[in-house]
């Protein structure tokens, strides 16, 4: 099962207001691009075409690991806005 | 309902610590907060997950009988993968489902809301859909939270927000989540017939599993796997620290550890014909409990994950024991300290002493020389290699026969590792 499949069987609220900033000019610098392995749903990527990474914060499972993980302090998280985000009906 | 002035407790996420410590407070009349970020409660919490109840006995004799549990643990495994073996070692025992030793599966959405709704019972206001920005710091002190902008005032504030705890973080406590402090786990949730369950694992109806692996799907991080049944469905997770998920330029994903967990054929055949219904990630505490953590500022306490309560003991995993156990100890400190002045500083230092005189600083702290040693990368490769090349040795007999099998077996196992390493590894655990 792709990952992306396995993101789709949870319900989500999606918060409009993104809870997941980057910042651009650390993540330029960046060479070991760790976030995009260490995400579980793996919603980094590098921009094609330029040095930027972009997030895709819908589907985001709110474990706060690209937050830890960040070399450069690149990652601005918070939790998403009260009833937003992730819903799970297992855990 | 109307707002009170001033809180008597704000808390912070109503997980199992919160949600506790709501109990005891509401129930000895004092107004009571609980803060959660989701929906309802529950609905952003994951564990592995199993929760040793005996612990709790003495705390709260009765409380626990209604609530909802998954199955009662009476199979034990741990599992040592390479590549497609597995060398298990397996207790079936009347003895684990005795009280007070016995342990249950359990399912946090379901498991939280039923506390939920006892905190309500007792009194007190569970606001979900409630995310807290920050802890109000005045003069070195707590005397609030901010939620969505407003200022909420409270005589005390318990941090019981999980591994993150941002809270505390923004109250000065940290400097916000280590990689070296934490680990990832991922998981799912695999549903299936509950007679299957029971056939599969070899249970008697009703009762459950927890199975525990170690070995090369975690592609030599540390880390490991685990299976808890529940009564419907199958959690099956996958479990690596977040500092070497993350060291060197290259490594292996985090979502593909589960999906190498999963292809173990010995996993594989439990899952078999089951449905995946739902994906989860959460990190967990992985180093040894600090003490420091809970120096927290007058008017704030911590507890559960938040202060890092986790202790692995390698066959064992507890933490929701201790979160609950924590959060009934503060919720009584703050009760024991509501005639004081200083009602921030009192309940602290109530809080303190009592967790010391409890089971949940003294099972921190034997945790420690374990967790240490389970740094060592040698767990997680060389060595359940080595135990699955043995036991093969020992258990194979070929066209041409054997004469004795023990030889050959250790020379398989050793095969790859140095002798003072191995001596080494094994004096400290003789240690532990």
């Amino acid at each position: 099962m792709r990952i992306d499949e396995k993101i789709a069987l949870d319900a989500f609220r999606q918060d409009e207001e993104p809870h997941i900033k980057l910042d651009q000019a650390r993540c330029r610098v960046c060479a070991s691009r760790v976030c995009v392995r260490s995400c579980p749903a793996n919603l980094y990527a590098p921009v094609e075409g330029s040095e930027e990474m972009k997030v895709e914060c819908s589907g985001c499972l709110e474990c706060g690991t690209c937050l830890t993980v960040c070399p450069h302090g690149a990652v601005d998280w918070s939790h998403p806005r009260g009833g937003c985000g992730v819903r799970y009906r297992c855990g | 309902m109307a707002e009170p002035e001033i809180f008597d407790v704000a808390i912070v996420g109503g997980g199992l610590a919160g949600l506790s410590c709501a109990c005891e407070t509401a129930t000895a009349g004092l107004v009571t907060a609980v803060f959660e970020l989701g929906a309802e409660c529950g609905s952003k919490n994951v564990s592995g997950g199993r929760i040793y109840l005996g612990p709790l006995r003495r705390l709260l004799p009765e409380f626990w009988r209604d609530a909802p549990l998954e199955r009662l643990v009476s199979r034990e495994s741990l599992g040592l993968v390479a590549g497609a073996s597995c060398a298990t070692v397996d207790l079936h025992s009347a003895e684990l489902i005795d009280d007070p030793f016995a342990s249950h599966t359990v399912l946090r959405a379901k498991l939280d809301k039923w506390l939920a709704e006892q905190a309500v019972a007792a009194g007190a206001m569970v606001l979900p859909e409630s995310r807290v920005d920050r802890a109000i710091l005045k003069e070195g002190r707590v005397t609030g939270v901010v939620v969505g902008g407003e200022e909420i005032p409270a005589h005390v504030v318990v941090a019981a927000d999980g591994a993150l705890s941002l809270l505390a973080q923004a109250a000065g406590l940290n400097a916000g989540p280590k990689p070296e402090r934490l680990a990832l786990g991922v998981k799912e949730i695999v549903t299936l017939d509950p007679g299957r369950i029971e056939d599969r694992f070899g249970l008697e109806p009703g009762r459950g599993a927890a199975r525990m692996l170690v070995g090369d799907f975690t592609k030599g991080l540390p880390g490991g796997g685990f299976l808890y049944t529940n009564k419907d469905s199958i959690s099956v997770g996958a479990v690596a620290r977040l500092d070497a998920l993350a060291s060197g330029p290259s490594g292996p994903e985090s979502h593909a550890l589960l999906d190498a967990l999963k292809a173990v054929p010995d996993v594989a055949r439990l899952l078999s014909g089951g449905s995946t219904v739902e994906y989860s990630a959460h990190v967990v505490p992985e180093t040894p409990f600090e003490r420091t953590a809970l120096d927290t500022p007058p008017g704030l306490l911590l507890a559960g994950d938040a202060a890092g309560m986790v202790a692995n003991y390698g066959f064992t995993v507890r933490g929701m024991d201790f979160a609950v156990a924590s959060g009934i100890l503060a919720g009584r400190a703050i009760v024991a300290s509501k005639e004081a002045t200083d009602r921030g500083a009192a309940a602290r230092e109530a809080y303190l002493r009592a967790l010391e005189g409890s089971f949940v600083l003294r099972d921190l702290a034997a945790a420690r020389g374990v967790m240490n040693f389970l740094h060592n990368p040698r767990l997680y490769g060389p060595y359940p290699q080595a135990a699955c090349a043995a036991a093969t040795e020992l258990f194979r007999v070929g066209p041409d026969g054997r004469p004795f099998a023990f030889k050959p077996a250790l020379a398989e196992a050793r095969r790859g590792l140095s002798a003072w390493r191995v001596f080494r590894d094994l004096w400290r655990a003789r240690k532990l």
